[in-house]
């Protein structure tokens, strides 16, 4: 017997979590001596009051979902995939170097090439921390944690020597071709006529994005490999009993997994900078560990999650212009949603399942 | 003549830069060798080296200072606890949910506190240590690995912190406390990262700057899984990788002595690299506390 209602599961656990991270929030805005209240209204202000705010919360949520949905994966074939900051910033070594060396026609053709080299670049780059993990027992936590270390100093190494333009100081590629540059929301929203922010970085990828969700959503739950990989998930002795190996579902998990933090690199790096520079992901990667969490690892959770951290991450930015509360404020938010969301969810659930259950007596 | 004593001057900075590492190695194996996962070494030095410093520079006591920092190593060593122990939560999110409250607290509360962009104020001659302290610090680290072996392997307090990784469920037959165990290790990793994070800041520097740890706990998680769990390993390990982070700060050294210029990227990565390569067990199989990771569920 279930033993509380499966919307109690979905909606109630991650709201209470929710809640409970944003009065701890609250109360460490009022102790460095600002007002919760008027910096709730801040950021409602600087990130939903106007389409320049939405189109930074848009452009930040577009950078979570793909990272969101990378955790997400794995997390359904019970692996921990850490690795999403490395990635993402070896999707964008994809992402450049197509931009860089191949002569585009148009940004369309420019924009399926890069995806698929910021797909396989993450790939590749996820695929061997999944590989150690499948054959050599090698725990993919800690190598995709390394694996961030390694790819950073990589991505540091490429970009003050062969990457970078000659006669420049600078540690970052040279801007990318003209044919290489996307749309933005601006672009797309002006050929139906509604008005959008000129300056705000939301792109075409947004939309990219949103068809991630849904192709996740599809694979997952619709396709005889997501049931494999759930399966898995569920336990592993059951999955092996019913002829489904684990080397296989380990790496394909991976491999997309690695594949959409990867495809990150869309946004950040071709559809904002327009080049590479260093340390472009940001924490992106980690903040999608959060934004799984949240979303309780369904790409619908996903979507919603990587909007509320767009939200907060635009608004966090507003804060740190306008009062003394520095944008580290959003780690912390984040911190107090992985905690409560994440490891402390027994705390959350237990409590509520014992409520639920005294309901039900009553009612019996 | 010359070449001794830029030996020497390597060899000492190694040292220097191999202490914090060594300390939380070690604390990363009681907690570990307890069953409880911690990738949380990186943020829990992070805060003790912020609240040391802060403490320090407000009271003017570097000893005082010392305390606020492990103690504050000692409050997200108990949220760690609490999450992977009482509400047996998942180990490996809750370190990392605690990387990220230590990366974000730090900087706010210094924003709040000082108003210089997230750091502290230089810290002054009584609220650092000088280099008589921080040789001190070099001795205890040096000191805590036959006191780790001793504990762990010599004493019955470390044989049953040892059982409690492998087996929790006989160690609770046998009439002991897993869940005390399980909390005394996650202290002892709390105290020492607090020895850790207070060395980075009052005597390594003379004040914290935002994430000065940098990456310092991850590589003592890797410093750990190369010494397989083991205390005498771990020093040589911690050695090892204090050495190349020593080496990386002096480019010309390593040009001089092998004759071509070697990428500092390379040697910021090597410790990594050597890790994933341990790891994957081509160098001997690195095998850890079979009931690490996972919390422990009294039979009823």
């Amino acid at each position: 017997m279930e033993k509380m209602p499966k919307w109690a599961d979905v909606v109630l656990v991650p709201i209470i979590s929710l809640l409970l991270a944003a009065i701890l929030s609250a109360i460490v805005i009022a102790a460095i001596g600002e007002s919760p209240w008027a910096a709730l209204k801040l950021m409602v202000e600087g990130s939903l009051g106007s389409t320049y705010g939405w189109g930074y919360t848009l452009y930040y949520a577009t950078n979570f979902m793909f990272t969101g949905l990378a955790v997400a994966v794995a997390f359904h074939a019970r692996m921990f995939n850490i690795g999403g900051e490395g990635q993402a910033a070896l999707g964008g070594l994809g992402v450049a170097l197509v931009c860089m060396f191949i002569p585009f026609p148009h940004w369309s053709i420019a924009l399926l090439v890069a995806a698929i080299a910021a797909g396989l670049f993450g790939a590749v780059w996820a695929a061997i921390p999944a590989y150690l993990q499948a054959r050599r027992g090698s725990h993919i936590v800690i190598t995709t944690i390394m694996f961030n270390f390694i790819a950073s100093a990589l991505l540091n190494f490429l970009l003050i020597g062969a990457l970078k333009p000659k006669g420049s100081m600078e540690p970052a590629t040279g801007k990318f071709p003209e044919t290489t540059h996307l749309p933005t929301l601006h672009d797309i929203l002006g050929v139906i006529g509604i008005p959008f922010s000129k300056a705000a970085p939301v792109n075409v990828s947004f939309i990219i994005a949103i068809l991630a969700c849904v192709v996740v959503w599809a694979l997952i739950w619709k396709t005889r490999l997501g049931l494999e990989i759930r399966s898995y998930g569920e336990s592993e002795p059951g999955a092996k009993y019913a002829g489904i190996s684990p080397f296989k579902i380990i790496m394909i998990s991976m491999f997309i997994s690695g594949g959409l933090a990867g495809m990150m690199a869309i946004n950040n790096v071709m559809g904002e900078a327009e080049r590479l520079v260093l340390n472009s992901v940001e924490g992106a990667g980690f903040i999608g560990i959060a934004v799984a969490l949240m979303g309780r690892s369904h790409p619908f959770g996903v979507f919603l999650a990587a909007i509320l951290f767009g939200f907060l991450y635009q608004g966090g930015a507003e804060l740190a212009l306008w009062t003394s509360i520095p944008r580290e404020l959003i780690i912390v938010i984040q911190a107090l949603v992985i905690l409560f969301t994440g490891a402390l969810d027994n705390m959350v659930r237990t409590p509520l399942e014992a409520v639920f259950l005294s309901l039900r007596k009553k009612g019996a | 003549m010359e070449s001794l004593t830029i030996l020497l001057e390597v060899f000492n900075s190694s040292l220097r830069l191999a202490t914090p590492l060594l300390l939380a190695c070690l604390a990363g194996l009681f907690s570990e060798r307890a069953g409880i996962f911690d990738i949380g070494l990186e943020g829990k030095m992070l805060a003790a080296a912020f609240f040391s410093a802060a403490i320090a520079a407000v009271t003017g006591s570097v000893w005082i200072g010392l305390l606020a920092g492990i103690g504050a190593s000692l409050a997200l060593a108990g949220i760690h606890g609490l999450a992977s122990i009482t509400f047996r939560g998942d180990q490996l999110i809750s370190g990392v949910a605690i990387n990220f409250l230590a990366a974000g607290l730090t900087v706010l509360i210094a924003q709040s506190w000082f108003q210089q962009g997230g750091r502290t104020p230089s810290l002054g001659d009584g609220a650092r240590f000088g280099p008589l302290g921080s040789q001190i610090f070099i001795y205890v680290a040096l000191m805590t690995v036959p006191a780790s072996w001793w504990v762990l392997f010599r004493t019955r307090f470390g044989l049953r912190l040892r059982a409690v990784g492998e087996n929790p469920a006989a160690v609770d037959t046998a009439g002991v406390n897993v869940v005390r165990l399980r909390f005394a290790a996650v202290a002892i990793c709390g105290v020492l990262c607090g020895i850790a994070g207070a060395y980075l800041s009052t005597a390594l520097q003379a004040g914290f700057v935002k994430d000065m740890t940098a990456g310092r706990g991850f590589i003592a998680l890797a410093a750990l899984i190369f010494a397989k769990w083991r205390p005498w390993h771990a020093l040589g390990a911690c050695f090892l990788f204090g050495f190349l982070q020593a080496i990386s700060l002096r480019p010309d050294l390593i040009e001089a002595v092998i004759g071509f210029k070697v990428q500092v990227q390379l040697l910021d990565a090597l410790p990594y690299i050597l890790t994933v390569v341990i790891l994957a067990g081509f160098v001997g199989s690195a095998i850890p506390p079979r009931a690490g990771g996972a919390p422990y569920v009294k039979e009823r």
